[in-house]
């Protein structure tokens, strides 16, 4: 292949949104949708070509491309194996998304906005194919700049306060992992990934480096105790900023653990395997707690994330080949529920331009067709059977029934309390008394609406109907991933 | 001795241009324009001499005076640094009535003085060297004299500024003392740790060094400096004379002291953590830009002190990189306070900006991209300078320096972050006049390109750098 298939996904949004930011448009920003839907649509078939061409019976890595970028020092290395094609999929078809309901809920400013979520997209995607430790550094975090834009300039009325939690939270935790990248580079002299796969770092090192990782990768999943800055984030994005958030941003720390912490130190993540343990039924239980009593409807979500974010650690570290499927499996279908929730809790805050739950009740007697798309969406997040929901959590409990009785109940309790606020918030927003009045008067949901709402609907119930193309994609890498971590653990 | 002279030939064309133009002022009338357009012209003359001279290692004088690439290197980023200060500042320089004639002729005797500072290879010359920098740059700060802030600008920096270098002659006249000689090469030959005389010596002279490139605990006088005079000179402060301390500094470790290394690295790791620490916390508090970049600064001066503080080629490398990385990074920040102006007055606080990115978009952007630079966040070309000197931080396994300076960066980020904040999401509350600088906004154009591009080819700049060390 001498085609640079990865760098030109990657490059494509910059590019065109090099495009837009040269383009003149004054009166409406028509031009700059359609540039920017046009190129987000072509990432988007370009990446699902790259599914379709790669290889999923072998682990490799694919399309490798590597250039010499610092002398002596760093390559320039791409490449995608069964684990990240899906998030690079992933990554291309919520942007679309998220341009599409621009449309409506953007209204100053159109043009900035697109150009930042193109950027993002760039980094995003980046971040999925790189395969070298500085690279990826420079993605994760390069990602920060254009978030932060768009939750300070287009955001809620505590855009600032939430912008700088964010921003600083995510920097902190990865000046760690900095430290630790150049610390690896100094032990093994390489900071190519698929090289320090195979050099083993020494054993009295990985506990510390590992945590470096740890405080990268929690702040971003985020996990409990550094959750706070999420639902903060959440709340006062604007709708495109809080589905990319959900969708995207938080699956990168749950690809970092698998494609750094577990294999480069596969000693140290048995070694920290019951801290995690702790910290996922942490986030599972209290965080659904916390969800049961927030009365504004994005934070509830929010809330919800960290949950779900909580099943994906306890799925990954279980290393179990149930439980890490099922985590990648979580980590898509959260990206397609959490992404439609955010969309549906915009489509009314773009009416009403509230989030509080007691302000609506009785949507479904005016807003039949929208009540139906969230209640689909609703009963994903909690994980009916039929819907991409249930069979990540499955998975995932079964990979946990496997290493740990009382962790696996816990988490099952998990279950019920999600049930528990997702039905609530149903029952509260669709269901019920019409208390507002306003809410007679409400428009239902537009084409454009449609269009994203159905579409994410389709996929949440097709592969939770028929999950094979995506399991059969990361298989074989899950099983080689697993098949490492034994090896070194034999060996040490 | 004459076959040699073309060693000197930069400063020889430099002193004796310069003079000419002084002649020029003196019977000339109104010639601050003509005056201005010579000394660009002096100074692409001096890049071009210097590129044409030869690289490798020479020594005349009695081995005084050394030219080799890390003096070569050093005397074109001074150059260009100063070519690019002076030419963006003015219209600044024309519309405060800071217009005289002798403005542009100090400052190339400043960039003489700093030549000679980075081409030393002797204690005497190399004081000689920094008094000249020094005192040209005394008159500097207090250029506009009727204005009461730069006079006494210029004062506390002439009476502090004086009695760091009574230091540092102290500092040499021991060392001249313990070693019987002002020669460098001869200096280090005679160190050695059992020499405690020496030590003390040294001690003296890195504080005399420090004061000079504003690093804690000797920065006290930078931010009043910096604030009371005027931009277009504090543009200046900030940029070329930092060049040439590190320059110095670098040297100083690379050959006089180089045996005892271990008592100097000390005192720069002190020094570098606090210079880290003040730049990122005090700059917090600040609410005038200029008094912000002087803490900001102070920050990145600790940074690249970090990098020398390794003690190894691979850190100074670090700190040559991370230095010329600061400087294009300030003459972008300075070139958009060109920009800012309202009512014929320069607007200096940071709540005047407030909203300019809906009216002045693309200086918004640009001061974006430099302000993240400066936090270095990735890819911008800041990154990459803090990511240099923290490798070689972690080379030489000096954990606590790289984390400490790393979660520096973290508290840094926040006061630029509250600039851009005030940029992009605060209302606007005043509108400037679009201002034509066609100059600065070309320099802020370069400023922000080299920046976002820097990740393209990163090696450009790192196989200059290290070319200087390999001979």
């Amino acid at each position: 292949m001498n085609f640079p298939i990865l760098s030109t996904l990657i490059f494509l949004p910059l590019l065109s949104s090099l495009f837009i930011f040269l383009s003149k448009d004054k009166k409406n920003n028509f031009s700059s949708i359609y540039i920017s839907l046009f190129s987000s649509i072509a990432t988007f078939l370009l990446s699902l070509f790259l599914w379709y061409s790669l290889d999923v019976n072998t682990a490799d890595f694919q399309f490798v491309e590597e250039k010499s970028w610092i002398n002596n020092f760093i390559k320039f290395k791409l490449g995608v194996d069964g684990i990240s094609i899906l998030f690079i999929v992933l990554t291309t078809f919520i942007t679309p998304i998220c341009i599409i309901s621009c449309i409506n809920s953007v209204k100053e400013r159109v043009k900035e906005f697109l150009i930042a979520i193109l950027v993002l997209e760039t980094f995003m995607i980046g971040v999925f194919c790189s395969l070298d430790l500085v690279i990826f550094y420079l993605f994760f975090e390069g990602g920060l700049i254009p978030m932060f834009l768009i939750i300070g300039v287009w955001g809620g009325s505590r855009r600032v306060y939430s912008a700088f939690k964010f921003f600083l939270f995510t920097l902190l935790g990865s000046v760690l992992m900095l430290v630790a990248i150049i610390v690896i580079y100094w032990l093994t002299g390489t900071t190519d990934i698929i090289q320090i796969y195979e050099i083993k770092i020494p054993k009295e090192y990985q506990n510390l480096l590992w945590l470096a990782f740890l405080s990268s990768f929690a702040v971003k999943m985020p996990m409990w105790p550094v959750h706070t800055w999420l639902p903060d984030a959440h709340v006062e994005a604007p709708t495109a900023g809080s589905v990319i958030l959900a969708a995207i941003l938080l699956k990168m720390a749950g690809y970092g653990f698998l494609r750094f912490s577990i294999p480069m130190f596969p000693l140290a993540s048995e070694f920290f395997t019951p801290l995690i343990y702790s910290l996922s039924i942490i986030a599972i239980i209290y965080t659904s707690l916390v969800a049961l009593m927030q009365d504004d409807m994005k934070k509830l979500i929010a809330y919800s994330s960290v949950a779900h974010m909580g099943y994906v650690t306890l799925g990954i570290f279980t290393l179990t080949k149930q439980g890490i499927e099922g985590s990648i499996f979580q980590m898509i279908s959260h990206g397609l529920i959490s992404a439609a929730l955010f969309l549906c809790v915009g489509v009314v805050y773009d009416r009403l331009h509230s989030r509080l739950i007691s302000t609506y009740g009785g949507l479904v007697n005016y807003l039949p067709k929208y009540s139906f798309l969230f209640l689909v969406f609703a009963l994903a997040a909690l994980g009916l059977p039929g819907t991409t929901g249930f069979l990540g959590e499955f998975l995932i409990l079964t990979g946990t029934f496997q290493k740990s009785y009382l962790v696996a109940m816990l988490a099952t309790l998990g279950v019920v309390l999600g049930a528990t606020y997702m039905l609530w918030l149903t029952k509260r927003v669709i269901f019920g008394v019409t208390k507002n009045s306003e809410i007679e008067t409400l428009s239902d949901v537009n084409k454009s609406e449609i269009i994203m709402l159905a579409t994410l609907a389709f996929f949440v119930i097709f592969f939770g109907f028929y999950p094979a193309p995506l399991m059969e994609t990361f298989s074989v890498s899950v099983n080689s991933l697993i098949d490492n971590y034994q090896l070194a653990l034999n060996t040490r | 001795m004459i076959n040699n002279l073309n060693i000197l030939l930069p400063e020889i064309f430099l002193s004796l241009s310069t003079f000419a133009i002084l002649m020029l002022g003196v019977f000339i009338k109104k010639s601050f324009n003509i005056i201005f357009n010579l000394t660009s012209l002096i100074l692409i003359l001096t890049i071009a001499i210097i590129l044409n001279n030869p690289n490798h290692e020479e020594k005349i004088f009695l081995d005084s005076f050394i030219r080799d690439a890390f003096s070569n290197y050093f005397k074109i980023l001074i150059l260009i640094s100063s070519l690019f200060v002076l030419n963006s500042s003015k219209n600044f320089i024309i519309e405060n009535t800071l217009d005289k004639f002798e403005y542009p002729i100090i400052i190339l005797l400043s960039i003489l003085g700093m030549f000679f500072m980075v081409s030393a290879n002797d204690l005497i010359l190399f004081y000689l060297g920094l008094e000249l920098q020094s005192l040209s740059l005394y008159i500097l700060a207090s250029i506009d004299r009727d204005n009461l802030r730069s006079s006494e600008a210029g004062i506390k920096y002439f009476v502090l500024s004086a009695l760091s270098s009574g230091l540092l002659l102290y500092g040499c006249s021991l060392l001249y003392g313990f070693t019987g000689s002002t020669n460098f090469d001869l200096i280090a030959n005679q160190l050695n740790k059992e020499n405690v005389g020496a030590v003390f010596a040294m001690v003296f002279i890195l504080v005399g060094l420090a004061f000079k490139i504003s690093a804690v605990p000797f920065h006290m006088w930078t931010p009043d400096v910096y604030e009371g005079a005027p931009t277009s000179i504090t543009n200046y402060f900030a940029v070329v004379p930092k060049v040439a301390g590190l320059a110095l500094l670098i040297k100083f470790m690379l050959i006089p002291f180089s045996n005892i290394l271990l008592e100097w690295q000390t005192i720069i790791i002190f020094i570098s953590i606090a210079s880290m620490i003040l730049g990122a916390v005090a700059a917090i508090v600040q609410k005038n830009i200029k008094r912000l970049l002087a803490y900001s600064s102070i920050g990145h001066i600790g940074y690249a002190l970090a990098g020398v503080a390794t003690g190894a080629i691979s850190g100074y490398e670090s700190a040559i990189i991370y230095i010329s990385i600061y400087v294009i990074m300030n003459i972008g920040a300075f070139s958009c306070l060109y920009l800012l102006k309202k009512d014929g007055q320069y607007k200096e606080d940071i709540s005047d900006l407030s909203g300019i990115s809906k009216k002045h978009p693309l200086l918004a952007i640009s001061f974006l991209i430099i302000l993240f630079s400066l936090a270095g966040v990735p890819p911008l070309g800041g990154f990459f300078a803090k990511f240099y000197v923290f490798t070689s931080v972690l080379e030489q396994k000096m954990y606590a320096l790289a984390i400490i300076g790393l979660l520096t960066t973290v508290i840094s980020a926040f006061y630029y972050l509250k600039i851009i904040k005030t940029i992009y999401f605060d209302d606007s509350v005043i509108t400037f006049e679009s201002v034509k600088n066609k100059t600065a906004q070309v320099s802020i154009f370069l400023s922000c390109s080299i920046l976002l591009t820097f990740f393209l080819y990163p090696s450009i700049l790192n196989n200059l750098v290290n070319s200087l060390f390999v001979s």
